[in-house]
């Protein structure tokens, strides 16, 4: 199978659509003569102009707002924020707009719209531009949220984020844009809302998505060097999520921990931790563990931030405290 | 000092034609250019609807048949009936929280709006909107919207669509002076003219946000229209208690647009007789002031001028207002005898 990157995996996506769909349009800061920020869209506004391609000015809350208006009249905008950071300037037009206008009308207004952002720490960009708000998002009725962990899922919720008819987030871990990973020629899509089991296991259950998968797969790799049976589940989708699945893998390891690198206070890992202890509590030998970044604004000194950082060693902490495993 | 492309908004309502069926030949009330034909009457007729309708509203919500935050369009009739007396049925209407006017302007169902503000099941938005959120997308009615400013972007993009798919279609969004300090405001200002977006940014200057006079909270006084040269958006000022001087301001305005020239802004001075909601005690403002704008009533004035131009008779008025009143009773009578929205629907139209 062929192994590509996410930012790729990313750009095929966007870029079938733009070539299958006329209705299909992107905006964003410097999407197209810069090519973006993270390189997703270079090269788009060669290929396809600048009518679909639109270099918006800074006005975050102008630009997204414009693509719930044209989503409404009927288009499929692709709206790139730069940072998840600055969708805080746009949260009233998303979540007073986006997300509240089909409940509001009737079921009158559809928003088939996408937003794109580059989400988490990692990369010493300082508190303002490493925040994590796709969990704030989740939150919000009508918004529908995904964030992949590697190119096969990026490009199948994506083709699954335009098709659908409401605002969807695609929360794009920033630290893993360069990530590789196996991506089949032939078309398949993500289904929204369903979780992957994405190892099985039968001694202790880890919950994460994103970029939390790779402290996640590191200590489940460690803790099967020591001979533990680990099932891993990756969210891919935060609005809807799916607890059947989670909720069915403690049924079988009755144990389980939710790992985040976003914040741990409040995050989407509280959600799913409370309804664990409402869903499974019989089935469990110990407490829902609960693992997340350090309450406190991103640092940028690379130690710090690291040390803030949910790391391995965070889950593996977890996990013993937990289960003594 | 006034933006260069400020029209001509004025009509004087001196000599005017006589017709017996209330329209005439020419642009305003007087006799000069044969331009499209006015139906004099139609435009009482919404006026006078709007005010029956929203003193309806006011009844009914002292009976407590109405609830949450109601906002009246009474003595702004003459703005909203104007401007949109020059749209077409393709055209996007996007209003703000005081938007009964102009949804009834546009055309949407008397009964249908009267249950919306009742809760009701018949209601346009199901019981789910309320007196804010008027919605009728039939009609390119894109709703009320309560948060001061937040429909202009969602306007800029409805325009966006009509451009990108080559109509000549285009959006009317209004807002009030208390949209003016909002950011959003500048931003979508700037990022309908840099796209030359088909969207007419109409300002209904009532003089107060709320209960804060424009003088208190804008350093650059109560005129907007001269700022707008900063975007390089045409801009025009119109005497908001004249229907016929609105439409003509604003059939200029839809004219630049729909031949590709760009967003246009006009800017409405007008008043509301009452108080920002019916919350409202109204201590920030002297009752000389409204008394004074309540002498340009434009239910008032504007048929008192139609029959002393002889356009119409004092019966056709007599007749439209029986008329109307009757519309405006049944809505009630419709609204109250409408179902409950069905407490299983709690979680219909949340997603597509």
């Amino acid at each position: 199978m062929p192994v590509i990157v996410l930012r790729e995996a990313l750009k095929r996506g966007l870029e079938e659509a733009l070539e299958n769909d006329p209705r299909v349009f992107m905006m964003g800061e410097d999407i197209g003569e810069y090519g973006g920020a993270y390189a997703v869209t270079d090269g788009f506004l060669k290929k396809f102009g600048p009518e679909r391609i639109k270099d918006t000015p800074i006005s975050e809350q102008a630009f997204l707002g414009a693509g719930i208006g044209a989503a409404a009249a009927g288009l499929r905008p692709i709206v790139e924020f730069m940072s998840m950071s600055f969708t805080l300037v746009a949260f009233d037009q998303i979540v007073n707009m986006a997300a509240n206008l089909r409940y509001m009308s009737g079921g009158q207004i559809s928003v088939p719209m996408v937003i794109r952002a580059p989400t988490g720490a990692g990369v010493q960009l300082g508190a303002t531009h490493s925040q994590s708000f796709e969990t704030w998002l989740a939150e919000v009725p009508g918004m529908k949220v995904v964030c992949p962990s590697n190119p096969y899922d990026a490009l199948g919720l994506m083709r699954s984020a335009i098709k659908d008819d409401n605002p969807v987030l695609v929360a794009e871990p920033a630290l893993l844009y360069g990530t590789k990973g196996e991506v089949p020629d032939e078309y398949y899509e993500i289904e929204i809302g369903k979780a992957d089991v994405t190892r099985s296991g039968s001694d202790i259950t880890l919950v994460s998505y994103g970029y939390g998968m790779h402290p996640v797969n590191e200590a489940a790799d460690k803790l099967s060097a020591r001979g533990v049976s680990v099932e891993v589940i990756d969210l891919r989708s935060l609005s809807p999520i799916d607890m059947d699945t989670i909720v069915s893998s403690v049924q079988k390891t009755n144990r389980v921990v939710v790992v985040d690198t976003a914040r741990r206070k409040g995050g989407i890992m509280a959600e799913v931790a409370a309804d664990l202890q409402q869903l499974a509590t019989e089935w469990l030998d110990g407490p829902v563990m609960r693992v997340g970044s350090n309450d406190v604004p991103w640092p940028y000194n690379r130690g710090l931030e690291r040390e803030v950082l949910t790391d391995s060693d965070d889950v593996l902490a977890a996990v013993a405290e937990g289960y003594g495993l | 000092m006034a933006s260069p492309t400020k029209p001509s908004a004025k009509t004087s309502s001196k000599s005017a034609k006589s017709s017996n069926n209330g329209k005439s030949g020419a642009s305003g009330l007087d006799e000069s250019g044969a331009g499209v034909e006015i139906d004099h009457l139609e435009l009482f007729r919404q006026m006078y609807l709007i005010r029956q309708f929203e003193l309806a509203c006011g009844e009914n919500y002292s009976k407590g048949l109405i609830r949450g935050f109601l906002h009246l369009y009474i003595g702004q009739e003459a703005t909203g009936v104007g401007a949109l007396s020059t749209l077409r049925d393709d055209d996007y209407i996007v209003s703000h929280y005081r938007d009964h006017g102009h949804a009834l302007a546009r055309g949407l169902d008397v009964n249908r709006s009267m249950a919306e503000l009742f809760g009701r099941a018949t209601g346009t938005s199901k019981g789910k909107g309320g007196s804010m959120h008027l919605f009728d997308v039939a009609k390119r009615f894109m709703g009320g919207h309560a948060i001061v400013a937040g429909q202009l972007p969602l306007a800029a993009g409805l325009a966006l669509a009509q451009q990108y798919n080559k109509t000549d279609g285009l959006t009317i969004c209004f807002f009030g002076d208390g949209s003016t300090n909002q950011g959003v405001y500048h931003e979508t200002l700037n990022l309908a003219a840099v796209w030359k977006l088909p969207v007419l940014f109409f300002l209904e200057n009532n003089m107060y946000g709320m209960g804060s006079s424009i003088e208190r909270v804008r350093a650059g006084g109560i005129d907007f229209y001269p700022g707008m040269a900063t975007y390089g958006i045409p801009a025009a000022e119109v005497d908001g208690m004249d229907v016929l001087a609105v439409k003509e301001a604003t059939e200029l305005a839809v004219e630049r647009i729909r031949a590709g020239e760009g967003p246009q802004f006009i800017e409405a001075k007008t008043f509301r007789f009452v108080g920002h909601s019916l919350a409202d005690g109204q201590k920030y403002r002297g009752q000389e002031e409204v008394k004074e704008w309540e002498e340009r009533d434009p239910v008032i004035t504007f048929p008192a001028k139609l029959i002393q131009a002889g356009l119409v008779t004092l019966d056709q008025i007599d007749d439209v207002k029986t008329e109307v009143d009757e519309v405006v009773a049944k809505s009630v009578e419709f609204a109250l005898q409408s179902p409950e929205p069905d407490l299983s629907e709690i979680h219909d139209d949340v997603f597509a």
